[in-house]
């Protein structure tokens, strides 16, 4: 980037993603000073599975690190903390002795225990832990993955019961490699990514011994946890000496570099799927309305900040099926220029549950639509139908927010890739009738990672200090009058029904 | 009538064989369908690849139509691909320079503003993105002017009004000031718009040089400017950085030396 940013010291941010492993350099204004990044394969056994191979990860996050140091000509010594943020929920087995993880880390995105999940839930259903986890019973946490693993995999479940191996997902993994691995690794993980497992208990922020009974997991493999903004440990080779000082699952550090740090402050990151986070205080919120209870941050020894959760399956990946699928558009940024060339939707509405509709509904049933077909209807207003659905769902999450936790939303910060589309943002101001912000720097995740760390070992002071940090860089307000909305409004609930149903029970 | 150029007519024939489906043709091939001898042909074709025009497959040594062909009949870049290419380098430069930075297209008889990042300084801004801008009196018009010829001649077929005592109307002195900002690679505007306001602008250029664009910050004149209407150096260089990292985006000047 341009050379005007001020010298040292800095704050190194490693963001573990799901494809692919970044480091970026900070300097105290927050500003990006250096970015590298390496993409690892994604392993795809069978339809369904996704694996990572961990010594590969391992062996990029020190490439992008010694890469974004040079690239900021920097040496360790200006680094005064190093900070982690991951691909949450991906989960690892590895040996205690030799270092080596002992299968491919099974991807939060593999499906391979669903059927255990069915299992899991006995009579219950899919709610049996939530209370306890806040989460429901689903193949993306790591609980059950782990159990997959010790029921597959030959010999393993005998060797985490004499204590041979570790757990851990991608925050442990590096910085149990990172702070000397075989030779006196730290063995932690942060609330927020413990959070994701299904083992731990939301109120007291420990293991569950009741829940890793159920599960089948032997509590030996698992790492102890921690706060998100600590010094865990100071890391070897490379950087040696610098503080290992903070950890955060993607979306909670997205949340924490956008500084939501009042009850009510929500964050929306559009990239391929969308996810909300919206803080909750230090009350752990149930949902009624199909939202993931979770841990937003804890900082050091103050008290655990909560977060509820919801998440749109199809955005980003809805104008790449336009462009890939139906060829209607070349480019993801054409979707915008299409849908600019028409005044309004021409009737149509887009539901995109192609694998089932998501929060607030869960309907695996359910199957995409597109409703109020006319002759009228052109590829315009279709790629208009797009964006809206996008701003639709965005809707109801953040109505099944304010539901649960009866705090009304004041405004939404967004980032990810999707904020470059400038009539999307408009609309979900529109449509959610509520200002939509984005911030100066959009890269919130790695930011959120930076900031923890700086935290914890006094680079800023406070999280006010953090907020200073934060500037707007272009806000959409809503123009859209109430009665256009609410009729809008209706016609997409009406579209939303017609999916529900359409795959028949299989017996 | 004229007469025809023998070489094009024969580069013409050339891509009349591969076109059409996925057509793949050998050299001696090309020559005997052609009725040139061989060493013609190739001389021919090298032209056409080093164009675009043609493309040699790696393995079989087949020559295929090139992607520049199907380049030229969608040429045109879409504003909303440049918004989004141009995003993280926009930030960088409101961060840097403090002023708020706009992205600007021709459009019409004016420069359209695609992409608007505010000042950050936490006032109440509102987003411009959509409003016109005229083409000869801005910093971003008059790059646009200096360097894409369909906007010199738009601003040049239309009345070019005076918005204060400093804007230049006079085509002689508007050609001169056009002049100046290809030699300077920038443009600015202090006061030629808007009483109290300064700007710098600079080109952005696509992957065949062509302008497609102009990057630059508007704020208040003591803050862009220093003593006697002179731009500061920093705010110049900042939003020349900018242009030139987009304008690397979009894959131009891959041979272009590196930034000042």
């Amino acid at each position: 980037m341009s050379d005007t940013h001020s010298t040292g010291p800095f704050i190194a941010a490693i963001d573990q993603g799901t494809t692919s492993s970044r480091c970026i350099v900070f300097d105290q204004d927050g500003r990006i000073v250096s970015v590298d990044q390496k993409e690892h394969e994604q392993i795809l056994p069978k339809p369904g599975w996704v694996e990572h191979d961990a010594a590969e990860i391992w062996t990029n996050v020190q490439l992008v690190v010694s890469g974004a140091l040079d690239k900021a000509g920097i040496t360790r010594s200006d680094v005064r903390a190093l900070g982690i943020t991951n691909q949450r929920e991906t989960t690892l087995l590895w040996d205690k002795a030799t270092g080596q993880p002992v299968h491919n880390a099974l991807v939060w995105q593999d499906t391979r225990t669903d059927a255990l999940c069915r299992e899991l839930g006995r009579n219950v259903g899919q709610d049996r832990f939530r209370r306890e986890t806040g989460l429901p019973l689903a193949s993306y946490f790591a609980g059950p993955k782990i159990r997959w693993l010790l029921d597959n995999v030959d010999g393993l479940r005998e060797r985490a019961e004499r204590g041979e191996l570790l757990f851990g997902t991608m925050d442990s993994w590096v910085i149990w490699n990172l702070t000397g691995g075989v030779d006196g690794g730290v063995h932690v993980t942060d609330v927020t990514n413990a959070s994701r497992t299904m083992l731990m208990n939301l109120q007291t922020m420990e293991w569950d011994p009741k829940i890793c009974a159920s599960m089948g997991v032997p509590m030996e493999v698992l790492p102890e946890i921690r706060s998100s903004a600590e010094v865990y440990g100071e890391a070897r080779g490379e950087l040696a000496g610098v503080p290992v000082a903070s950890a955060l699952g993607d979306q909670q550090a997205a949340l924490f570099g956008q500084t939501c740090y009042s009850p009510g402050e929500a964050k929306s990151t559009y990239g391929t799927g969308t996810f909300l986070l919206m803080n909750t205080g230090e009350e752990a919120v149930n949902s009624y309305n199909g939202l993931l209870t979770t841990v937003g941050y804890r900082i050091g020894n103050q008290k655990p900040v909560y977060a509820l959760e919801g998440s749109i399956a199809v955005t980003g990946s809805l104008v790449q099926w336009m462009r890939d699928q139906m060829g209607l558009i070349n480019s993801a940024a054409e979707i915008e220029t299409l849908a600019s060339s028409v005044e309004d939707n021409g009737g149509a509405y887009f539901v995109p549950a192609f694998s089932g509709l998501f929060a607030p509904y869960w309907r695996s049933d359910a199957r995409g639509v597109i409703a109020g077909l006319t002759r009228y209807v052109t590829k315009a207003h279709l790629a208009r139908a797009v964006l809206e659905a996008t701003a639709w769902q965005t809707r109801e999450i953040v109505d099944a927010m304010q539901k649960d936790s009866r705090v009304e939303l004041s405004s939404v910060r967004v980032d990810g890739g999707m904020t470059s589309n400038n009539l999307l943002m408009q609309t979900i101001s529109d449509f959610l009738d509520a200002p939509v912000v984005r911030p100066l720097v959009a890269e919130t995740t790695c930011l959120g990672a930076a900031y923890a760390a700086g935290l914890a070992v006094g680079f800023w002071p406070d999280t006010d200090a953090l907020r200073a940090n934060w500037k707007r860089a272009a806000e959409w307000t809503p123009r859209l009058d109430v009665e256009t909305r609410e009729r809008e409004y209706n016609n997409w609930l009406k579209a939303v029904q017609r999916t529900m149903g359409w795959i028949e029970e299989e017996n | 009538m004229a007469r025809s150029i023998q070489s094009l007519e024969r580069a013409a024939a050339v891509l009349r064989l591969l076109a059409g489906g996925e057509r793949r043709l050998g050299l001696s091939d090309m020559a005997s369908a052609l009725g040139l001898a061989k060493g013609t042909t190739h001389g021919l074709i090298r032209t056409l690849q080093q164009e675009g025009f043609v493309e040699q497959d790696g393995n079989t040594g087949k020559y295929t139509l090139g992607a520049e062909l199907l380049r030229l009949g969608n040429s045109y870049l879409d504003v909303h691909e440049l918004r989004a290419r141009a995003l993280v380098w926009t930030d960088d430069l409101a961060r840097s320079s403090g002023e708020s930075v706009y992205l600007g297209v021709l459009h019409q008889q004016g420069v359209l503003i695609v992409h608007h990042v505010f000042r950050p300084d936490d006032s109440r801004q509102v987003l411009e993105v959509g409003a016109m801008q005229p083409l000869h009196s801005t910093a971003l018009g008059k790059v646009l002017c200096a360097y894409d010829p369909v906007a010199h001649s738009e601003a040049f077929d239309e009345a070019r009004g005076a918005f204060t005592d400093r804007t230049v109307t006079g085509a002689e002195q508007f050609e001169s000031v056009l002049e100046a900002t290809r030699a300077r690679g920038w443009a600015s505007d202090v006061e030629e718009t808007w009483e109290g306001l300064a700007s710098v602008a600079a080109p952005v250029h696509d992957r065949r040089r062509m302008p497609v664009g102009a990057v630059g910050i508007t704020g208040a004149v003591e803050r862009v400017c220093e003593e006697a209407d002179t731009l500061r150096p920093r705010v110049v260089a900042a939003v020349r950085d900018c242009a030139r990292a987009v304008s690397r985006d979009l894959g131009s000047g891959l041979s272009a030396p590196a930034r000042a």
